[in-house]
C-alpha cells in the first residue's frame, strides 16, 4: 500500500512537471519548424509571461483575469520586436548564427528584466485556491489541473492550426522547404514572424500558469528553457504529440529517478536520456509517426 | 551589460573619491557581488555600507576622520575578485577591505591580502575562511554549524530522534549537509533520509514522498529562496504532518510570502536576531542596534533590512571601532579587530581572539516558529 501510494505520487508529480516541460517544448518546436532555428530565448518568454503578470497584478492592481491576457500581449510584443530587430535584419545568416543570436537575445532580455524588475522571486496566488486534491492516494494542486487543461487545449489548437488553416499549412510548407515555399508565393518572412508570435504567446501562457506553483524571477527562464528544449528533442521537434510525450517522459523519469534511485542524480538522469536520444535516435523517439501523419 | 554596470559603478566611485580626498580620511575598500547569481547577498551589503559611510561622514566622520569608500562588483566571479582586490591594494591603497560576498570569492583573494598585509573582513559564511585562522582574515557571518547545532539542540529538547535531510545542491546546501550529518552523529540523532534538490527545481514532491515513507521525527531543509518555499508548499500539498525545520538562509519575511502564510504555519528555523528584534527581551544586548539598523535601512531604501546587509554592517562597525581608537594603518586596524571583546553587532556579539577570527557563538541565533505569517520565539 505504502509503496504503491508512493509510486502514484511519483507518477503524478512527473506528469505535472512533464506537462510544464511539454508546453515550453512546444514553443521551441514551432519556431524550429517554421525557421529551422532553435530559439534559446524561449525560456525568457516564459519568464516574461510570469513577471508581467506579477507586476500587473501587484503594482498596477489589475484583476488576474485582465492581467493574464495583457501579459500575453506584452510578451508577444517582445517576441515581435525580437524577430524584427534581431532575426529579420540578418538576410542570409546561417541557422547556427541565428541560434547564437537567440542566446544573446536571451541574455539581453534577462538583463533588462533584472533591471526593470528586481532580483527577487515572486509568487502568484493559485487560480483556484491552494487546497490539495487527493486522487488514488496521491495529491495534486488545483493549479496542476489548470496546467493539464491548458496543455491539452494548446495542443489541440496548434494541431487544428497547422492542419486546417492556410497560415498553418504555409508555415509547415516553410519548414519542409522554405525556398520552394517562397516560389509558390508564401511569404516566408511573414511566416517566421508568425512563428515568433505564436511561440512567444505560448511561452508566456506557460509562464503564467506555472507561476503559482513554481514561482517566478528574472532568471527562471534558463533551467526551464533547457528542460523544455529536452522535451522537444525527445519528441523529435514535432509541434504535436511528440513533444508532449517527450515532456511527460522527461518529467516522469525525473520524479521516478529522484524517488526510487537518488535525488542527487535527478538532473543527471534527464540529461543522460537526452544524450542517449541524441546519439541513438537524433530524429527523436516518435519521428516515424510524424512523417506518416504528414 | 554587467560590464557596463561595473564601469558605471567604477565611475561613480571615482567621482566620489575625487570629492572626498581631504586631510584625515581613511580609505576602505569593499568587494561585493552586486550583480550576478549572488546579487541577493551583494546588493544589501553594498546598500548598507554606503548608507553607513554616508551617515558617518555627514556627522563629521569618526572623531573628525572621514571615511572614503571604494566598492567594486565581483559579479560572484573569483577571477574578477582576484583582479579587483589587487586594484584595491595597489592602486587605491586601502587600509582595510570588506567582503567579498561569497565563500568562493573570499578563498580566492585570501592569498593576496595575506601577502599585502591588509585586513579583510569577509561577508561570506564558509567555515574554511577562518578555520584555520589566517592572520589578516576575519569574517562576520556565523558559521553554518552554529545554526545546525541550534536546530539539533531544539530537536533533542523535544525528544525527536530521527531526521530526514533535504538540502540544496549548491555550496550553501552541500556545506550544510556535511555539517548536519556530522553533528547528527555527535548529538546521537539518526539520519534516515538524505535527499537533495537543485537550486532552480520547482517541484520537490518526489523527494518528500520518499522522506514521508521513512517516517522521520523531523525534516530539515537547508537552502536559500526559492527552494525552501517550494518545499514548504509541497509538504502541505502531500499532507505531511512531520515538523519541518528550515535553515537560517530563509530567515526573512520574503520566505513566508513566497511559501504562503498558511503553508509556512508551524515551520521552525534558527534565525539571526535581526528578523525577530521586536520579539526579543528588552534585556537583549543587540536589540537597540538591530532596531536602529532596520529603521535606518527602511528609511534609506524603502525595504526591510536583511541579515546579509548585517554582515557588511558588522564589518564596518569593526573598522569604525578601530579608527575610533586611533588606528590608521592596516596593521593597527588588524590588531584592533582581533582585540574586540563583546562587540555588539547585527549578526551577534563578537568576541575575537588570535585563535578565533569569527567571534560568534550559539547566542547569534534564536529558534523561531512561524505563526500566522509572523515569527514567534520557540521555547
Amino acid at each position: 500500500m505504502q509503496i504503491s501510494d508512493q509510486l502514484t505520487q511519483y507518477l503524478f508529480s512527473g506528469f505535472a512537471t512533464g506537462a510544464i516541460y511539454a508546453l515550453i517544448g512546444l514553443g521551441f518546436a514551432i519556431i524550429y519548424n517554421a525557421t529551422g532555428i532553435i530559439n534559446f530565448a524561449q525560456g525568457e518568454f516564459v519568464m516574461l509571461g510570469g513577471m508581467f503578470t506579477v507586476s500587473l497584478i501587484t503594482t498596477a492592481g489589475l484583476h488576474p483575469g485582465v492581467a493574464v491576457p495583457c501579459a500575453i500581449i506584452l510578451t508577444t510584443v517582445v517576441g515581435i520586436l525580437f524577430e524584427r530587430l534581431a532575426i529579420r535584419p540578418l538576410k542570409s545568416a546561417t541557422p547556427l548564427s541565428l541560434v547564437i543570436i537567440t542566446i544573446g537575445g536571451s541574455i539581453l532580455i534577462r538583463g533588462i528584466a533584472m533591471l526593470v524588475w528586481d532580483k527577487d522571486t515572486h509568487a502568484l496566488p493559485g487560480f483556484s485556491g491552494d487546497e490539495p486534491i487527493e486522487i488514488f492516494g496521491a495529491t495534486l494542486m488545483p493549479q496542476h489541473l489548470w496546467i493539464f487543461a491548458v496543455t491539452i487545449v494548446v495542443i489541440g489548437m496548434s494541431k487544428l492550426f497547422f492542419s486546417y488553416t492556410i497560415s498553418g499549412k504555409a508555415m509547415r510548407a516553410c519548414s519542409y522547404n522554405s525556398r520552394a515555399a517562397s516560389l509558390i508565393g508564401i511569404d516566408v518572412r511573414r511566416m517566421v514572424l508568425f512563428s515568433f508570435i505564436i511561440s512567444s504567446a505560448m511561452g508566456s501562457l506557460a509562464g503564467i500558469i506555472i507561476a503559482p506553483l513554481t514561482m517566478t524571477s528574472y532568471d527562471v527562464g534558463i533551467m526551464i528553457g533547457i528542460k523544455g528544449f529536452c522535451a522537444a528533442i525527445i519528441g523529435g521537434m514535432s509541434s504535436g504529440f511528440g513533444t508532449v510525450l517527450g515532456g511527460l517522459i522527461l518529467g516522469v523519469l525525473e520524479s521516478m529517478g529522484a524517488g526510487l534511485v537518488s535525488s542527487g542524480y535527478k538532473d543527471a538522469i534527464a540529461f543522460v536520456i537526452l544524450l542517449l536520444i541524441l546519439f541513438i535516435r537524433p530524429q527523436g523517439l516518435f519521428k516515424k509517426a510524424e512523417t506518416e501523419r504528414v | 551589460m554587467k560590464r557596463l554596470i561595473a564601469v558605471l559603478i567604477g565611475c561613480m566611485t571615482v567621482l566620489h573619491t575625487g570629492m572626498a580626498l581631504a586631510a584625515g580620511t581613511v580609505r576602505i575598500g569593499a568587494l561585493f557581488s552586486v550583480t550576478g547569481p549572488a546579487s541577493f547577498l551583494g546588493e544589501p551589503e553594498k546598500n548598507t555600507l554606503e548608507m553607513l559611510v554616508k551617515n558617518i561622514n555627514e556627522k563629521g566622520g569618526i572623531k573628525g576622520t572621514k571615511i572614503e569608500l571604494i566598492i567594486y562588483d565581483t559579479q560572484g566571479d573569483s577571477t574578477k575578485a582576484k583582479q579587483l582586490v589587487n586594484k584595491l591594494i595597489k592602486n587605491d591603497k586601502v587600509v582595510a577591505i570588506i567582503g567579498p560576498s561569497t565563500t568562493g570569492d573570499t578563498m580566492a583573494i585570501i592569498e593576496d591580502v595575506e601577502k599585502a598585509g591588509i585586513p579583510l573582513i569577509s561577508c561570506a559564511a564558509g567555515i574554511k575562511i577562518t578555520e584555520p585562522v589566517k592572520k589578516w582574515v576575519f569574517k562576520t557571518p556565523a558559521n553554518d554549524h552554529l545554526a545546525a547545532e541550534k536546530i539539533f539542540n531544539y530537536m533533542t529538547s523535544k525528544k525527536q530522534k530521527t531526521v530526514a535531510l533535504l538540502t540544496v545542491s549548491d555550496a550553501f546546501g552541500s556545506s550544510g549537509r556535511e555539517q548536519l550529518k556530522a553533528l547528527a552523529k555527535q548529538k546521537g540523532l539518526t539520519v534516515v533520509a538524505d535527499e537533495v534538490y537543485g537550486p532552480k527545481d520547482t517541484d520537490m514532491t518526489p523527494q518528500l514522498t520518499k522522506i514521508k515513507g521513512t517516517k522521520p521525527d523531523a525534516i530539515i531543509c537547508w537552502g536559500t529562496n526559492p527552494g525552501p518555499a517550494v518545499v514548504t508548499r509541497n509538504v502541505k500539498q502531500l499532507g505531511i504532518k512531520i515538523p519541518l525545520y528550515q535553515s537560517h538562509g530563509v530567515a526573512s519575511k520574503k520566505y513566508i510570502a513566497l511559501a504562503g502564510a498558511d503553508n509556512a504555519e508551524g515551520v521552525l528555523l534558527p534565525a539571526g536576531k535581526l528578523a525577530v528584534y521586536d520579539k526579543l527581551k528588552p534585556s537583549d544586548p543587540q536589540q537597540k542596534v538591530l532596531k536602529e539598523y532596520d529603521k535606518a535601512y527602511r528609511k534609506a531604501y524603502k525595504m526591510e533590512a536583511s541579515t546579509f546587509g548585517g554582515y557588511a554592517y558588522d564589518a564596518f562597525l569593526m573598522i569604525a571601532e578601530a579608527v575610533k581608537k586611533g588606528a590608521t594603518t592596516p596593521a593597527q586596524i588588524r590588531t584592533n579587530i582581533e582585540q574586540n571583546k563583546k562587540l555588539v553587532g547585527i549578526s551577534g556579539v563578537f568576541t575575537m581572539s588570535p585563535t578565533n577570527h569569527n567571534g560568534l557563538d550559539l547566542s547569534a541565533f534564536e529558534m523561531v516558529r512561524i505563526v500566522k505569517g509572523d515569527w514567534e520565539l520557540a521555547r
